[in-house]
């Protein structure tokens, strides 16, 4: 889970650039240039030329700029044109992820390949478990024939010098639902959007950053400008930036939100709301229950696990709970999360409350583009109105430890934490519904570790973790009347008893 | 010996571009480096503001500036001044 490499890094400096330009006199001129600024002549390349790495810069700028590279008409029309027309648009667009064409390195269909380390062996296991007679010896080495291999993968189990290896293609390998296939004739990935449940993890683990999602960075730089946005940031925010929470608070003000929320708080009334409906769901006789905080997880029960819709919970999320107390104090207010995923935009694009969704990745090139140095900020004053049990949302068993507190008779509560949606976790969700499930409170989270480590932070989860867990501290609980024992609402669980890992 | 002074950049650009997973180097030097080496986040170091300066994130090992920086190039330039010490 190491996602600071260079293809991460050149999608945040696009997005860097963007904001620059954005508070420059003249930005159409440095959007223009941001392509040859970053591949200049005589420079490195990192594909055949920088005339190619050009063009799939401007794409990514485009993607930046809230535009779908499938939608091109014109290859003529420049980067500042899609920007006047990005200022122009007044609610975002429709959220969707899009293959980079030129960026994607089309990788190679054959999964398995036999490398130097064949021995060309007497017993040769390979030729003899392959079913289709795909493999050939050339100059004493074993060679895969691509027209002939079907992928089965029992030659590589064969070779007793594990000489055979599996090469996966890391978009596909990493999609839990199939969204992300290859396309036979040209051999790049195209995107099932039918099927994709704007995970991101896609985006996160092509080695090309081929896969993109449509920022809406400009459309925010626009409504901080005219002054009436209020920035609601998520749990996960500890640790995404430099310098303390209320430091990052007085940094927002800076930049031009009208005010700043913690979605926390939401997720105390979605944690009071949701231990009173798991109690009264137990006592109707209902097997289990699963969270429902988690966009990406809903959209896979939309997509591909119907059987589950029953048992998530109706409870509404953090994030819809603070948009909606936002609208109420002030219904002309336009409503900006901030936070750690990318699927909160398609929640965010079905609830009316909220306006606007950008990452921390975002957040953090707006600050750099503003001129906003977080750690020189003051510290604002938090809201008093948050507690552990909402902020403890961030990371993978925080909604657990919340919903633990506060549920009456919690002791019948088993709690089972699903931490991180793959295609195993979707297989044995499918079961629950048919046979049996071994908790009766389901907690989903679609990235390992929870939103502190999701597809669009920047900060290093460990880290964040460790600042977490003093943050939460530091933080009275919702129980803090009843208090029984003075465990934290968060803390290590053995993983054996507490935490199902699937 | 005197320490190898690591000073990784947190300034919000630096932050942003990678730093951020630059502060767990402790974990990953090894044991005889790591009581040599004096490794913090530093406030911002003010390298972001020329382009000629190369690219965020910034890390200084001593005096020495290292742009782009990632582990690798952090630990090389550690490994060298200790080995140009002694």
């Amino acid at each position: 889970m190491f996602h600071d490499n260079k293809a991460n890094r050149l999608r945040k400096e696009i997005l860097l650039r963007v904001a620059r330009a954005f508070f420059t006199e003249q930005p159409d001129k440095s959007l223009n240039r941001i392509p040859l600024v970053m591949r200049p002549k005589r420079g490195e390349s990192s594909r055949c030329c920088i005339y190619k790495d050009r063009v799939v810069l401007k794409y990514r700028t485009m993607a930046a700029l809230g535009f779908s590279v499938e939608n091109e008409v014109d290859e003529l029309k420049p980067i500042s044109a899609y920007y006047e027309e990005a200022l122009k648009r007044d609610e975002p667009v429709k959220p969707v992820l899009t293959v980079i064409d030129d960026a994607c390195s089309a990788c190679v269909t054959s999964r398995y390949s036999a490398t130097d380390a064949c021995q060309g062996c007497l017993a040769r296991s390979c030729e003899s478990v392959c079913p289709k007679g795909a493999i050939e010896f050339q100059k004493g080495r074993a060679r895969l024939d691509p027209e002939k291999c079907v992928n089965c993968g029992l030659c590589m189990k064969a070779c007793p010098y594990r000489a055979i290896i599996r090469i996966p293609i890391p978009c596909e390998e990493a999609c839990p639902v199939g969204a992300i296939t290859k396309n036979e004739t040209t051999g790049r990935e195209v995107i099932d959007h039918t099927k994709c449940t704007y995970c991101g993890k896609c985006l996160r683990e092509c080695p090309f950053a081929a896969i993109s999602d449509l920022s809406q960075i400009v459309d925010v730089l626009k409504q901080l400008k005219a002054g009436n946005a209020v920035g609601m940031i998520a749990p996960s925010a500890i640790g995404q930036l430099p310098g303390t929470l209320p430091q990052l608070v007085s940094a927002l003000e800076q930049v031009g939100f009208a005010r700043v929320v913690e979605v926390a708080e939401g997720a105390d009334e979605t944690t009071r709301q949701e231990s009173a409906e798991w109690a009264a769901k137990m006592s109707e006789g209902e097997r289990f229950m699963t969270t429902s905080c988690c966009p990406a997880y809903i959209e896979t029960v939309e997509r591909h696990l119907p059987e589950i819709k029953p048992y998530v919970s109706d409870t509404p999320t953090p994030m819809a709970f603070t948009a909606s107390n936002v609208r109420k104090l002030n219904p002309e207010a336009v409503t900006v999360f901030i936070g750690p995923c990318i699927a909160k935009r398609v929640e965010a694009a079905k609830n009316p409350d909220v306006d606007f969704v950008i990452t921390f990745e975002e957040l953090g090139a707006i600050l750099v583009g503003a001129g906003i140095d977080v750690l020189e900020c003051e510290e604002a004053a938090l809201s008093t109105q948050v507690h552990s049990e909402g902020r403890g949302f961030a990371a993978s068993g925080g909604v657990t430890a919340a919903v633990q507190a506060l549920a009456p008779g919690n002791a019948a509560l088993e709690p089972l934490i699903v931490d991180g949606i793959d295609r195993k976790a979707i297989s044995r969700a499918r079961t629950w519904a048919t046979s049996s499930c071994s908790g009766n409170f389901v907690e989903m989270m679609s990235c390992e570790g929870g939103c502190i480590s999701g597809p669009g932070t920047l900060g290093n989860p460990k880290i964040a973790l460790r600042q977490l867990k003093d943050l939460l501290e530091k933080t009275p609980s919702l129980k803090a009347e009843t208090v029984i024992d003075n465990q934290p609402p968060f803390t290590e669980r053995p993983p054996s008893i507490y935490m199902e890992k699937i | 010996m005197k320490k190898v002074t690591v000073s990784i950049c947190t300034g919000t650009t630096c932050y942003l571009m990678g730093a951020a997973h630059l502060l767990c180097i402790d974990e990953v030097l090894d044991p005889y480096v790591r009581d040599h080496v004096e490794a913090r986040g530093a406030h911002c170091l003010g390298l972001c503001h020329n382009e000629a300066n190369g690219r965020a994130p910034f890390v200084k090992v001593n005096d020495r500036v290292i742009a782009d920086a990632n582990l690798t190039l952090v630990l090389d330039a550690v490994r060298e001044i200790l080995e140009e010490e002694n």
